[in-house]
């Protein structure tokens, strides 16, 4: 059975589902429980589950990493929600030093399957604290796994994979996407409603870690971008009016080396777009790896068109984000070459 | 205290707060402890233990009928009182503003200090002006005290051209230098050991400072805070520990923040003196802020406080506490509304009255409203205009290295 959700729904149903499935896994976070979080995603689950399997922590992070990772160290299988991605360096300790290493650490006899939940992203007038995209600094953390999902279909797939795959998963939402996709213009934002990405199956289903996504097939030039920006590139590449391959990564760590190698190698130009900052940005790591592979296949250097080398912004924070403009001119420029 | 409330024991514990929507309120009437239950030891030579009682119970000035007493009683003079009645008054008209700009998309957040307004007040009023101020989300009221224009606090709010912070960070994050005003910072709690070592640096250069902070009983969780309790134990600098216990953390009750005993109880363990008070209670909030800055002043250390209130309103523009609370356990609640309590006593000794009353309310909201127009000419967040772009690269480092340099030509503007 199939419905129309967007990525909220989307996701409470693949914790929904899961709850049901497996007696071990507990959610819990600032605010999940009786209120159902703060963009409510976990909105019913404890009435359905009751509150020692879905409940509100006290508000420390650092305690929540550490708790999550005692959990699964003792068979449980914990989700937990960190309320925003930028309030996730008070646990950064237990994810880089703990959680990541855990399984390295102890020869292989320990390991903390647990997945962590975090809104990340700007385009909602959030200033510095609520809009930062922090993923390169934990796909540069050996021993996690860091998904970024961007439509209400691969939040659910996505998810479900990343609560049952044994090792721990940093899973980061657009915020700016929970209620529809985004296409880089504030004034015009859709819902989720009647777009084919919003058709998610209510049952059980995976979107395996490690399999990018070809979101748009094309001869000229490779697109590669996580969560928001998918959106803003699908628009960009509709304005340049080049035949662009699009690649929704999904999963950042481990990429998806075959789908983005045989792209690049078809069209030659790749373009990568984040709204993280520029410098050691997961953008960096793509743009090397492409090169080493890739090199005498590319006809036009590697582009990156990402946040700018500074904290993120409140009010001029359309200024910050990659725009479909700054894209598109990427995109042409790879075809001068 | 209110008895806490938690779900079956089995397989483990959940704290619950003691009403959610649908039920009836009800907290067992008035508070049961008076003015004058708790004595008012020597600032200069009290210990932590001298403080346990204080810690345990609440320490009150005004009673339920508006009437002072006990050793706690500042004995303010009429002036001093009125100043802080008005400052109060200031406050929540100005939020009351700011909140309906909000609604009209002139801003793009906002956070009211109602029901909690004495505590920034009282406590700023009670201090020196060369004390630091690092605050939490809802003491912006210490600006008033210190004199801030209310224009730049509203540009700041909007984020116009004349926003001191240039358009950076979410409304109601203020920053005041010259008032000794640190940013309030969404990931709750890490200026509360920032505090610390602030009163670090004024006790080593020997400067007459003491630095006071707040946070909430939600944030009480923070490692930030058992940070701060720790090294002000350690090494004693002039800094006064606030944890705001408004009894809500967005949606999370102050019974998941503790495991039963009270806030200020955590503060005896690090043996610092440490003291409950009523936080509706201006004249109470001023008298234990006094005296721990004494105590601070005399290089005796940190006092910790827990100022006990309720926060009345909605965490902020974007919470909706009718899901999670019932409606109307602000009134039901026994602490009341400070402003109230202080005018109520300032009528009752013949000070103050209705008549007055109404016209400093109709000056306030006049004020507030030509504020709200002279900071809209420098742009409002519907139509602009707004800080150029250009400030996103300014003030990231001391002078802008040529890879932001390139970025800043990028983008052209």
């Amino acid at each position: 059975m199939m419905a129309d959700m967007n990525m909220i729904k989307a996701l409470n149903s693949a914790l929904e589902v899961q709850l049901e499935k497996d007696p071990n896994i507990v959610i819990f976070g600032e605010d999940v429980g009786f209120f159902g979080g703060v963009f409510r995603v976990t909105d019913g689950l404890q009435k359905k589950f009751g509150e020692h399997r879905v409940f509100d922590s006290p508000l420390a992070e650092g305690g929540i990493a550490a708790i999550a990772m005692g959990m699964g160290l003792n068979g449980l299988r914990p989700v937990a929600e960190i309320q925003f991605a930028d309030y996730i360096f008070p646990a950064y300790d237990q994810i880089v030093n703990e959680i990541a290493k855990v399984r390295h650490r102890s020869g292989g006899e320990f390991t903390a399957p647990l997945t962590f939940r975090t809104p990340a992203g700007g385009g909602i007038k959030g200033g510095h604290h609520h809009s930062q995209s922090p993923e390169a600094q934990f796909t540069h953390t050996p021993g996690l796994k860091v998904v970024y999902c961007s439509t209400p279909y691969n939040a659910k797939g996505l998810l479900t994979a990343a609560i049952e795959c044994n090792d721990p998963v940093i899973f980061f939402e657009p915020k700016r996407c929970y209620r529809g996709p985004f296409y880089g213009d504030p004034h015009n934002v859709p819902t989720w409603s009647n777009h084919p990405d919003a058709e998610v199956p209510e049952g059980h289903f995976v979107v395996p870690l490690e399999e990018a996504r070809v979101v748009r097939e094309g001869e000229a030039c490779t697109v590669i971008a996580w969560g928001t920006m998918v959106h803003v590139c699908e628009q960009a590449i509709k304005d340049s009016g080049v035949d662009c391959e699009l690649i929704d990564l999904q999963t950042l760590v481990p990429w998806d080396r075959d789908t983005v190698v045989n792209s690049i190698k078809k069209t030659g130009r790749c373009v990568i777009v984040h709204e993280a900052p520029k410098t050691s940005g997961f953008g960096a790591e793509m743009s090397a790896s492409i090169q080493e592979r890739c090199f005498y296949h590319l006809e036009a250097p590697i582009t990156r068109v990402t946040g700018w080398d500074t904290p993120f912004p409140h009010t001029t924070e359309w200024d910050y984000l990659p725009s479909p403009e700054r894209i598109a001119a990427a995109i042409k420029k790879t075809q001068e070459e | 205290m209110t008895e806490r409330v938690t779900a079956t024991t089995t397989p483990y514990t959940i704290g619950r707060p003691p009403f959610r929507p649908g039920d009836e309120a009800d907290f067992g009437g008035k508070f049961k402890e008076q003015p004058g239950d708790l004595n008012r030891p020597d600032p200069l030579s009290c210990s932590a233990q001298d403080t346990v009682d204080h810690a345990v119970g609440l320490v009150r000035v005004l009673d339920d009928n508006g009437i002072a007493s006990g050793e706690w009683d500042p004995n303010l003079d009429a002036e001093t009182l009125i100043q802080g009645l008005e400052y109060m008054m200031r406050l929540r008209i100005f939020d009351d503003r700011m909140i309906k700009m909000q609604r009209t998309g002139k801003l793009s957040f906002y956070m009211r200090s109602f029901g909690e307004e004495a505590i920034a007040i009282a406590q700023t009023m009670a201090l020196e002006t060369q004390d630091w101020i690092f605050p939490s989300y809802r003491q912006p009221g210490a600006q008033f005290v210190r004199g801030r224009d209310m224009v730049s606090m509203i540009c700041h709010c909007i984020g116009n051209t004349e926003d001191n912070v240039k358009g950076r960070q979410m409304p109601v994050h203020y920053t005041w230098k010259e008032g000794r005003f640190i940013s309030i910072s969404s990931p709750v709690g890490t200026q509360f050991s920032q505090a610390v070592g602030v009163a670090m640096a004024s006790a080593y250069k020997g400067d007459d400072e003491v630095c006071i902070s707040w946070l909430g009983d939600g944030t009480s969780a923070q490692g930030d805070y058992h940070y701060a309790l720790n090294f002000a134990s350690t090494f004693k600098p002039p800094v006064i520990l606030n944890v705001v216990n408004n009894q809500w953390a967005i949606s999370t009750h102050a019974n998941l923040a503790t495991g039963g005993r009270t806030f200020a109880e955590r503060g005896l363990a690090y043996d610092i003196p440490s003291i409950r008070v009523d936080g509706n209670d201006f004249l109470a909030l001023y008298s234990v802020t006094k005296w721990a800055r004494d105590r601070g002043a005399a290089g005796l250390g940190a006092t910790h406080i827990e100022v006990y209130t309720y926060r009345a309103g909605a965490h902020s523009s974007s919470d909706d506490p009718s899901a999670y609370r019932p409606n109307n356990e602000f009134e039901c609640w026994p602490g009341g509304d400070p402003i109230q309590r202080l005018k109520e006593h300032l009528i009752k000794n013949e000070m103050w009255d209705e008549e007055r009353d109404a016209a400093l309310a109709q000056k306030i909201d006049d004020e507030v409203m030509t504020s709200y127009k002279a900071a809209c000419e420098f742009g409002d967040l519907a139509s602009g205009p707004y800080p150029p772009a250009s400030t996103i690269f300014t003030e990231v480092y001391e002078t802008v290295p040529w890879h932001v340099q390139e970025q800043r030509e990028e983008l052209g503007k």
